[in-house]
This record gives C-alpha cells, structure tokens and sequence, in this order.
C-alpha cells in the first residue's frame, strides 16, 4: 500500500485555516523532541518556552509590545505580496524608518511637546518607503528582481546605521558606546499599560491591521493589486498597471516597515542603535505567511511569534539554552506551515497494493511532456 | 474465413474523477484497417478515453483488448510497443531543436539513429507530408509542426493513430490533402481513430463513428448514412440551434479602425503585422479568419491596448486616436473585450464572479471613490447571470466551478452589459458545448443589432460565416480586404487562409499559413 498526493477538485476552505494549527502543532512536537535530545525535561522545557513569558502582567506587555513591530511589517510586507511583489528587505526599511524618525527626535534635543511623535512617524514611513523605493525602481526601469536587490539593501541600511552612530550620531557621553543620545522624554511613545513597556505603537500596529483590512477588502486598488497576484495575465487584460502595483507593493511595505522602525526608536529601545530590530523585519515574512496574508490572521500570527522570541529568552535565561533557539523555532514553524499547505490543494489517497507502478514517460512519441 | 479481431476492443471502460464521471461503461471496438470518428462536445469524455488507451490514465473499471488479447496498458511507453502512436491538439516539440533531433529524443535511447534523415524523408515522402529534417521547429507554421507530430508517430510504425483535432492549424484545402493521407495509411491496414466535433470531416472520412455524450457513448453509427443534424442530435441530444439575423443595419457611426498598422512581434516566435487595414463600423460585425499564429494574438494585443504603439491614429477607437492608451482608458472610450483564454485572462479563477465583475465593469458605477460597493458587483454578476442564462450556483460562485461555456457566458454578458459603442471577441466559442455557441453568437449578434461594432477574431470558419457581414482573412501577419460574407464559401475564404491574397512582391518568408497545399516550398508563400 502506498499513499498518494491527489488534487482536490476545489482547495478545501477547511484546511486553509487548519494548516496553521496543523503547522503550530508540529513545531510542538519537534520542539518536544528537540528539547529531549538536548537533555531537557521537555514539558518542563515547553513550558519555559510558552507559557512562562506570559504568566505576569509584564509578560503580557511584553508580548504585545514585541507583536506590535511584527504585525506593522507583515501586513506591509502582506500588500506587496498579494500582487506578487517580493520584499524581502522590511528588516532594512524598519532601520531607515528608525534613523529618520528618531534623528528627526535627535536634531530637536530640548522638546517639550508630544507633537513631535507625529513628523517622527511620518519620517520613519518617508525613510522606510524611500529605502523601499531603490528596489522598486530598479524592477519597473531595469526589470531587476526584487527579491534580490531588497534583500541585499537590508545589509547597506544595517550598515548605514552602523556608521552613523558609531560616528556624526554618536552620543559623547556613551562612553565610546555605538549608540546615540537617549531621544527626549516627549519623542517617546506614551505607555499604555502600567508596569509593562507597552506603549501607543500597539495601537499604532492595530490600526495598521484595521486600514489594511479596508485597503485589501473593500477598495478598488486593493482588488486590483490581488488580482496581479492570482492572474497577471487578467490584470494585464484589465489593463491594470504592473508597474503601479510594484511601486505601491514595494512603498506601502516600506512605509509599514519604518513606521515599526520608529516604534522601537521611540519606544523600548529609546535611542538609535547600531541594530534596531531582533530580525523583526525577517520574522515578519513568516508571519506574513502564516497568517495568510489576511490582516486579522496576521494579527494572530504576530502574537505567536512574539511568544516565539520570548520563548527563546527565557530558554536562554532559565534553561541555558543559546539564541538559536529562536530561529530555529522560527524556520520549524514555516517550514511546516508551507508543509501543510500542501493539504489545502491536495488530499492524501491511497494506492492499492496491486496497482502496476506508474513511470513516467519521457517527451515521447505520445506526446507527453510529464 | 473468419473476421479478423479487432484492433483495439474495449468494453465497459469508466473513469471518474473527483467532480466528474468522465468515462461510463464506454464500449468502442477499431477494425484493422478502419478510419474510426469519436464524435462529442467538449467534455463528453472523449480526451479521458484517448488518455486511457495511450496509457496515460488508468481506468477504474473495464477491460482492453488488442487484437484480440486481453491487455493492461500501465503506460505510455507500453502503449507505444503495442503499436498505438497519438498526435496530440497541442504539440510536444522543442522550437531551438531541429525536426530530425526532435524525432530522435522521442525515439529514445534504444531508438535506430542511423539514417534518420533518410527515414524521414523517405516516409514523409511516401505519404505526402513533405518534411526537411533539417529545417528548425521555430521557423514552422503550425500545419508544418503538425506533420512533424505526425511522421515522428508514423517512423514507430503505429498499427493504431490517434488523431485528435487535428485539422485545427490546417486551412480546408490543406484539411483536403491530409485526408488522403490518412486514407492511404488505412489502406495500408493502419486503424485510425479521428477525434473531432466537425461534423462534415466525419461524414468525409470516417466509416463508423462512435459518439460520447456526457461521459457515455450514445451511438454507433455510419456517418455518411446520417446527416449533420442527426449526428449533432447523437452528439448534443438536442437539434443544432440555428441564431436569428435582422439585416445588416450598418450605421457608419463610431466603431473600431486600424491604419496602416505595422508592429514588429515582441515574442522572438511571434508574428510581425504588416500594414493592417481595417474598419469596423457600428452596425455590422466584421470576422477575421485564418489559422492561428498568423498575427491574430499581435493584432489582438494592440487592439485591446495591452501592446501600445507609437502612432496614436493607427487605432481608432470609437472616432478616437487610442494607438498609445492603455487597455482601461481604451475601456472608457467603449471598447469592449473577449479574451481567448477565460480562466486566468477573462477572469481570476479563485475569486467570485461578483469579484469578477469589477475586473473591467468597475466603471459602471460598482465603486464610490475608490471604495468597492458590494452590494453593487453582487448585482451586476446576477444581472449577468439572469440576462445570458448563465449556470451557476450565484455571484458568489468561484469562477473555476464554472464550466467553459458558462464561465464564457459569463465573460461575454459582463462585457455587453457595459454597453459597449465596440466589441472584439477572440475565438469566443473555443472549447464551448453547442448550447452555450449558440448563445454567445446570438449575444454578439444582438449587440450588432444594436449598432455596436463587432469584431470576431476565430478558427471556425462555419461561425464566421454563420454570423459575420464582412470577413478579411489573416495570413502571416498581414489581413486580407474584407468580403461580404454572404458571397463567401469556405472555398475561397481557406484559400486566402494560405496567404493567397499577399501579393507575389510583398511575400517574405516566415510563418505561412502552413497549408499543406503549399508544401512544396514551404518557406515562401506562393503567389496566386
């Protein structure tokens, strides 16, 4: 007996929201199998990891405060996508945002007034978008893959902020430290839960996923971006511009991405560092993904890979294992997520023992190219 | 003496798949020697039951015999060592190779490569399929590559060939000549099994005809004993609808026009368009025949304003110079659109119809301010569904549960209720069930009527001259001048099919309309 993929007449609807229930419990169990080869008591183990960060009220916070970078970039990264546009680099669009949103707060040391927050962001998405603008440009006028040249941006940006503060931005008195001056106390984000750190770029990111929403479901470009994405060739007919799609995939990614940027400038961090972001920028491709690109499904998929960092924290903290930790939880859970998917368009069947082997002809004289 | 057995016996073959029976009990029985028609809609069944006997697909239930043996054919590779060789609607050939290295990669490995050229020649030869081995898959015409197809199948020495479709890339003298062919070759005792839904090549080839409706054969019949409405009654269960005319009423208003319209091909294999010529008034429908790849798809393209060219006049849209507008602002002047391909083209196959509507009706009041108004698209795609008889189960249907001819319907009723001042509609009954045919050349009827100016672009000649006024004939990127379809026979219009029309002067070599009545010198075009 044998088990064989068979298409599905139509993709099951069912298993497009179970796959990534299905992908969360693999990652489960190979993190239960993981953590016993290490040595690990690996209930014990799953319970530092999941469960821990959240048993307080700080943890809570921190949970939301770390979702909240996440979703911004994932549900730009998200419009891009449904038109097939691949920006891979919001971890270098999130540094720009940063650099522009927090030297906007730099270059105004003594302000008192809250209004400040508003240019910084608006900064912070004119850096992201401008960064994200490089790749755009380059595939509408010289047809150059975007998810090349993005992704190789992300390392001229983190470079970029290297310099700047380890050199025109460095704070004299950080004791040769690479970091800038803490930006004043009105150019951070306001707290919105007391004893935690979480603060207003929550409410930021929630309105990202709200707008997001509107924008997908209800307004004419967003239809015409998802159309590019299922059939170019439609979109093409329709007479949808190609080039519009990339320009407004790649700049609204861009903007989403420096707005998270800002978030973390103004927000836990405080001040410019040489990295701005723990791989937000790279985690929210797989948040993207596993949330179906649907705003509310990257909502939820942001609060699950923020637990996933948190995790990985306190694994290091309370049970010495390294950082990797993290990643490698990341990856398990996309790879398993693209392999549940499989599922939506395919469904398991089962050859009986006697069927002749199928073998595969090659480009014959019947004509078959398969 | 006893009769021979069968070639090819089968009986009770049934397949289904997962949304459709498409094989049921099907019986069919080939005699040596015989010229055998499956006649059937698009759908009937007939593809899965070819795909069976090549072994391609495997039956769920049934049994096959060959001369007069129980067999199991697992696979294509086995089905060719039976002796059964198919020539496919779409072909398998690699356009950088040349015709003998395309025969030899499918002769495979064991395959005798000694003097293939000689091979080739020689069979190609002996059957009236003249063929240069040498000559390179890209500079053939679609009739050419058919006759690779054909001689690479012949060179395995089949007892049993399967024809489907094939006199879709032949204009009707080729179509001619290639009969002949297939009679020599039964009466050299090889059996053949023609796939098609044409009715009259049936009837002037085939001996016996076995007919498929909806999965199951409905009759065995002689075809020369029967006539075209008999057959097509087996065929469709139904008599063949015939579409009703109102005389020409053409008003001279607004309509579509092309000037002097060259544009070279931006495919390395397509086809230049030289100086195009032509006026399409409101009022009257204007067909463009010939086979394809002779410019239609360029033509087309620059039409619809997916290609741009340089020179506004040379499109003329609704009195407007639309050469540099793209497809949308080419919409706002009242052009409308058929595509050849409807899923994935015509429409986004995951999504809804209603979703579908917004796809090029956007226009008709379906957004406020760049918001979508649902209630409207849910609407207008029930407007089009109740107004063109479309099946489905309501706006909200995915537009790939759709059949071809309902998703066609679909298309075509999205695009007229527009209200349209000009219509092109590119092979718009291609792979559609008569039923839906019907329907669509009535729609497209109905719009000229109401002064509209229709331009259908299409393979089937009997369609064109069913519905058309005027019809102009496209051969190696250039168009014929139009002629009244009433004083048109599918004589003459097949001959211009072959590039007859083209001045001696003006011929260049390339793509010719691939007939094989020119085949004596096929890169040049004959002069008439």
């Amino acid at each position: 007996m044998r088990l064989r993929l068979e298409l599905r007449p139509q993709p099951s609807r069912m298993m497009a929201w179970v796959s990534p229930l299905i992908a969360a419990a693999a990652t489960l169990v190979a993190g239960f199998t993981l953590f016993s080869l290490l040595g690990k008591d690996p209930l014990q183990a799953l319970q530092v990891f999941f469960v821990k960060p959240i048993e307080t009220r700080y943890g809570i916070g921190e949970l939301l405060l770390k979702a909240s970078p996440l979703m911004l970039c994932a549900i730009g990264l998200a419009a891009g996508y449904r038109a097939n546009v691949w920006n891979i680099g919001a971890e270098g669009q999130l540094a720009l945002g940063a650099l522009c949103g927090g030297g906007l707060a730099l270059a105004f040391p003594g302000t008192e007034s809250a209004w400040i927050l508003l240019p910084m962001i608006l900064a912070g998405a004119a850096g992201g978008a401008a960064w994200a603008a490089i790749p755009a440009w380059l595939k509408t006028r010289f047809n150059a893959n975007e998810i090349l040249t993005s992704l190789m941006l992300v390392y001229v940006a983190t470079l970029l902020s290297s310099w700047l503060v380890q050199g025109p931005w460095r704070d004299p008195e950080g004791f040769n430290f690479p970091q800038s001056k803490m930006l004043a106390d009105a150019a951070l984000l306001p707290t919105l839960l007391s004893g935690t750190r979480l603060n207003a770029g929550f409410l930021i990111a929630l309105a990202a996923i709200a707008l997001a929403w509107l924008f997908f479901a209800r307004s004419l470009v967003g239809f015409q971006m998802r159309v590019a994405g299922l059939a170019p060739a439609a979109a093409n007919y329709a007479g949808i511009s190609a080039k519009r799609n990339v320009w407004l995939g790649m700049l609204i990614g861009g903007a989403a991405a420096g707005v998270a940027g800002v978030g973390e400038a103004a927000g836990p961090i405080g001040q410019l560092l040489p990295s701005m972001s723990p791989g937000y920028g790279f985690a929210a491709i797989i948040v993207a993904f596993v949330g179906r690109l649907h705003p509310f499904g990257i909502a939820l998929a942001s609060l699950l890979m923020s637990l996933l960092y948190l995790g990985g924290e306190s694994a290091q903290i309370s049970l010495g294992l390294p950082s990797a930790v993290t990643g490698l939880f990341q990856g398990t859970l996309l790879f398993f997520l693209l392999a549940a998917d499989v599922f939506i368009n395919f469904r398991v069947g089962v050859v009986p023992r006697d069927a002749p082997p199928t073998t595969a002809a090659p480009a014959t004289a019947l004509g078959t190219r398969a | 003496m006893q009769a021979p057995a069968p070639r090819l016996e089968l009986s009770a073959i049934s397949k289904a798949y997962p949304s459709v029976v498409a094989n049921d009990a099907i019986d069919l029985c080939v005699l040596p020697g015989e010229i055998h028609a499956v006649l059937g809609e698009n759908g009937a069944g007939k593809s899965t039951l070819m795909k069976i006997i090549c072994g391609i697909v495997k039956p769920d239930a049934g049994s096959i015999r060959w001369n007069g043996s129980v067999v199991k054919i697992a696979n294509p590779a086995q089905a060719r060592a039976l002796g059964i060789g198919m020539v496919f609607q779409h072909f398998s050939l690699f356009e950088t190779l040349t015709v003998a290295e395309n025969i030899e990669l499918a002769l495979g490995p064991r395959g005798d490569k000694a003097g293939l050229d000689g091979r080739i020649e020689d069979l190609s030869g002996r059957y009236g399929l003249p063929l240069d081995p040498r000559r390179h898959i890209y500079s053939m015409s679609a009739g050419e590559r058919q006759r690779v197809e054909i001689v690479r199948c012949l060179l395995q020495e089949p007892t049993l060939l399967i024809l489907d479709e094939p006199t879709s890339v032949l204009t009707p003298q080729a179509a001619a000549k290639f009969f002949e062919t297939l009679r020599r070759l039964a009466a050299e005792g090889c059996s053949i099994l023609y796939i098609s839904h044409k009715l009259d090549e049936i009837q002037t080839l085939c001996t016996r005809a076995t007919v498929l409706r909806a999965g199951r054969v409905t009759a065995v019949c002689d075809p020369r004993q029967e006539t075209p409405a008999s057959l097509a009654k087996m065929m469709i269960g139904a008599e063949l609808p015939h579409p009703h005319h109102r005389a020409a009423t053409s008003r001279g208003d607004g309509g579509l026009g092309v000037r002097r319209l060259s544009l070279a091909a931006d495919d390395p294999f397509g086809t230049d368009l030289v100086d195009i010529e032509l006026a399409v008034r409101g009022g009257e429908i204007v067909g463009i025949a010939g086979v394809s790849g002779n410019g239609q798809k360029e033509l087309l393209a620059a039409l619809s304003g997916e290609r741009r060219v340089a020179d506004a006049g040379t499109i003329v849209v609704n009195g407007t110079p639309a050469g540099r507008l793209d497809p949308g602002e080419r919409r706002a002047l009242g052009l409308a659109f058929v595509p050849e391909d409807r899923l994935g083209r015509g429409a986004v196959p995951e999504m809804s119809l209603a979703d579908n509507t917004l796809l090029t009706a956007w226009r008709q009041k379906l957004t406020y301010r760049g918001t979508i108004r649902v209630g409207a698209i849910r609407a207008y795609a029930s407007a089009i569904i109740a107004t063109f008889n479309v099946k489905a189960s309501g706006p909200e249907a995915v537009a790939r549960s759709l059949s071809g001819g309902n998703l066609q319907k679909f298309i075509v009723g999205r695009e007229t209720l527009q209200g349209p001042r000009a219509m092109i509609a590119a092979q718009p009954t291609w792979g559609v069930d008569v039923g839906a045919s019907a329907q669509i050349r009535q729609a497209l009827i109905d719009l000229r009527d109401d002064g509209v100016a229709v331009l259908v672009v299409s393979e089937e000649l009997d369609e064109l001259l069913e519905i058309c006024d005027r019809i102009a004939v496209m051969a190696s990127g250039r168009l014929s001048a139009s002629r009244a379809a009433a004083k048109s026979d599918a004589e003459t219009i097949g001959q211009m099919m072959s590039g007859s029309f083209i001045d001696a002067d003006q011929a260049q070599p390339g793509a010719c309309a691939g007939g094989y009545a020119n085949a004596a010198a096929p890169r040049t075009i004959d002069a008439p």
